[in-house]
């Protein structure tokens, strides 16, 4: 095994930490920048850790032309974020939020169908799984905006 | 030997060229993907008998000597899942078309053919890849196509979903790179065969980072909590036929890959508590998660990698029964797993919706004459009960075969590791049951929807489930063979 050239270390790193911090963001835009970034500190790694030996710059080239292809198609998902919501920002899930509020209406609320106001004036058959919480007061709709 | 170890790679990349130019002859293009799909299921037949056979087969691409060229491998194992796995493509293909996928939206051309087609083949890459750098290119095959399939034609929802799957599996496949790389370094070569020699010279410091970084890569891509959380945020949202096949496939190539490294470059004569504790953890967050859900394709997500960890479960053992168990676990979880998510399909489609809390809704609301009127047909009742059984284990399903196979093995090795996760794989096949019963509820309700009958999509389910009959059937050959495959991984 050979030494590594410190500064081309150092690059490296510096490459890995910039990309994972974009790849954390919310804008898509930048997503995709920490992604060749990050692409980049690998693709130098790879040279780095090979030498003159040609074989990992034969898969230097590959990871370069699999990743651009990736950035054209991350282009055209972002593009198509923004024309239909008018940004590229990932939003939250929704139905993680709606599982936590139907375990909230169940310990509040055991009946009802809240979520879905038109099933609500027919569906007083005791419910499905969900409605199994304790029976406590029918006062919740304050809350449910917060 | 050598046709029959490339077809199944080289077939689907040329029929994916081929399609993309047929994209205005919708029937041209159908036929041309069931096509070769059938080729390549026989041809995985045929290959499987041959290795059986004469033994490991390898091929050099090119010309060039075997550790600096590309190199496909086969071995009873790849062999054996690639045949499992190009059946059930075919089945969820012949779905999707029952189904009527998109061909064009507006003015452009959706590819779904080509993209499916291109799927297959980086699976079968990846199953037959014999160095470390060619697995790497058959991921990124893999999961390119299926980037596009799951933002196929997408409204707002699936491209944040997609985006979501996206980013984590390129995070993985960067991670995974940069293993190659390092692992370059430390021995001078990415040929799996080279590698198994060289890794057992290396420092024990460098060679437990290498195994630990490769684990993690795997464990990504195979959904295996606490590195889980893409899975059911991503996959729920697509149509039920992409669903289907990521979740029988993309993480089993998961899993796969993690035992085929493991088992070739970093062998252990003990069990691998790391494993353990992930396959407890896996078992038991994605069953309490599954139970939670109120969206069945969520549901059966959540079921999907709690499953995972039966087959972390085999590998944790690391001897020859766990890894019997665990490629037999694998076996059934593509077919049962598949099956599900179609006929979850199958009750979207009829229904309109995949909340739980809705589907019940209608069995109160609606009353006894409605369910006469409409009741859910006894096929698709039928064709859900028979795979989620086999999941939840009870025998004399495919679901019981595997998960005896794995209690038999923690038996053998006796250690605290192996009953823990004993304990864990039981609590997890009860809960799985209680899950499946949940989903039972909506599956057999009387149904208000349209019930246009399609033949092709309930056929292709049957045809599914069917297999993980055969599978249960053919218990005694299968897990023969699974044995021997797993004797192969460690003789190495």
């Amino acid at each position: 095994m050979k030494s590594l050239d410190l500064t081309m270390a150092l690059v490296v790193g510096g490459l890995f930490a910039a990309g994972v911090h974009l790849m954390l963001q919310r804008s898509l835009t930048r997503i995709l920048l920490g992604f060749i970034v990050l692409g980049h500190g690998t693709n130098l790694l790879l040279l780095t850790t090979g030498g003159a030996d040609p074989l990992p710059q034969a898969m230097a080239l590959t990871a370069i032309v699999i990743t651009f292809g990736i950035t054209t198609f991350l282009l055209a998902l972002a593009y198509r974020s923004w024309r239909l919501s008018g940004h590229d920002e990932v939003p939250d899930d929704i139905e993680d939020r709606r599982i936590g509020d139907v375990r909230e209406r169940a310990d509040t609320e055991p009946t009802a169908d809240v979520e879905d106001d038109e099933d609500e004036g027919d569906d007083g058959f005791g419910g499905g799984p969900r409605a199994r919480g304790p029976v406590g007061s029918g006062d919740r709709r304050g809350e449910e905006g917060g | 030997m050598t046709w029959l170890v490339s077809l199944p790679v080289m077939l689907p990349i040329l029929a994916a060229g081929i399609s993309l130019g047929l994209s205005r002859h919708g029937f041209a293009q159908r036929l041309l993907t069931v096509l070769v799909l059938s080729a390549v299921f026989v041809d995985a037949v045929l290959l499987l008998v041959a290795v059986d056979r004469d033994g490991r087969a390898e091929v050099a691409f090119g010309g060039w000597a075997p550790t600096l060229g590309i190199t496909l491998a086969a071995d009873l194992l790849s062999a054996l899942l690639l045949a499992v796995a190009v059946l059930v493509a075919l089945a969820v293909l012949l779905f999707a078309i029952g189904q009527g996928t998109p061909d064009r939206a507006g003015s452009s051309i959706v590819p779904f053919h080509p993209a499916y087609l291109l799927l297959v083949s980086g699976v079968s890459l990846a199953f037959l890849s014999g160095d470390l750098f060619n697995l790497f290119v058959a991921f990124e095959v893999m999961l390119a196509s299926s980037y596009v399939l799951i933002t196929l034609n997408a409204g707002a929802a699936r491209v944040r979903a997609g985006m979501t799957y996206t980013m984590t599996s390129l995070m993985s496949s960067l991670l995974f790179l940069t293993a190659v790389a390092l692992i370059y370094a430390a021995t001078g070569t990415v040929n799996l065969t080279e590698l198994a020699e060289r890794t057992a010279g290396l420092d024990d410091g460098v060679r437990s980072a290498l195994g630990a970084f490769l684990l993690v890569v795997f464990a990504i891509k195979a959904a295996v909590v606490p590195l889980h959380f893409w899975l059911p945020d991503g996959y729920p949202t697509a149509p039920a036929p992409i669903t289907a096949v990521f979740a029988a496939l993309l993480t089993k190539v998961g899993v796969y890959a993690m035992i085929r490294t493991q088992s070739q470059l970093f062998p252990r004569e003990d069990t691998w508590w790391l494993v353990a504790g992930a396959a407890v953890l896996t078992m038991l967050v994605g069953i309490l998660g599954a139970i939670a859900q109120d969206d069945i394709n969520r549901l059966l997500s959540f079921t999907l990698v709690s499953h995972i960890g039966f087959m972390l479960f085999g590998i944790a053992l690391f001897d020859v029964a766990g890894f019997t168990g665990a490629i037999l676990y694998i076996i059934h979880h593509i077919v049962v797993q598949a099956g599900l998510f179609l006929v979850a399909g199958l009750v979207v489609a009829r229904t309109g919706t995949a909340a739980l809390h809705r589907l019940e809704s209608r069995d109160s609301s609606e009353g006894a004459g409605a369910a006469e009127q409409h009741g859910t047909p006894p096929v698709v009742t039928a064709l859900f009960l028979l795979p989620a059984l086999s999941m939840a284990g009870i025998p004399p399903f495919s679901g019981f075969i595997a998960k005896f196979a794995l209690l038999k093995a923690a038996v053998a090795d006796g250690g605290t590791a192996a009953y823990l996760m004993s304990a864990a794989a039981l609590v997890t096949s009860l809960l799985t049951l209680y899950a499946m019963v949940r989903m039972w509820r909506a599956v057999s309700s009387p149904v208000a929807g349209p019930s246009g009958h399609q033949r092709l999509t309930v056929g292709a389910t049957a045809g599914i489930v069917l297999v993980g009959l055969a599978i249960a059937a053919g218990a005694g050959p299968l897990a023969e063979l699974s044995e021997r495959a797993a004797h192969d991984l460690l003789a190495r």
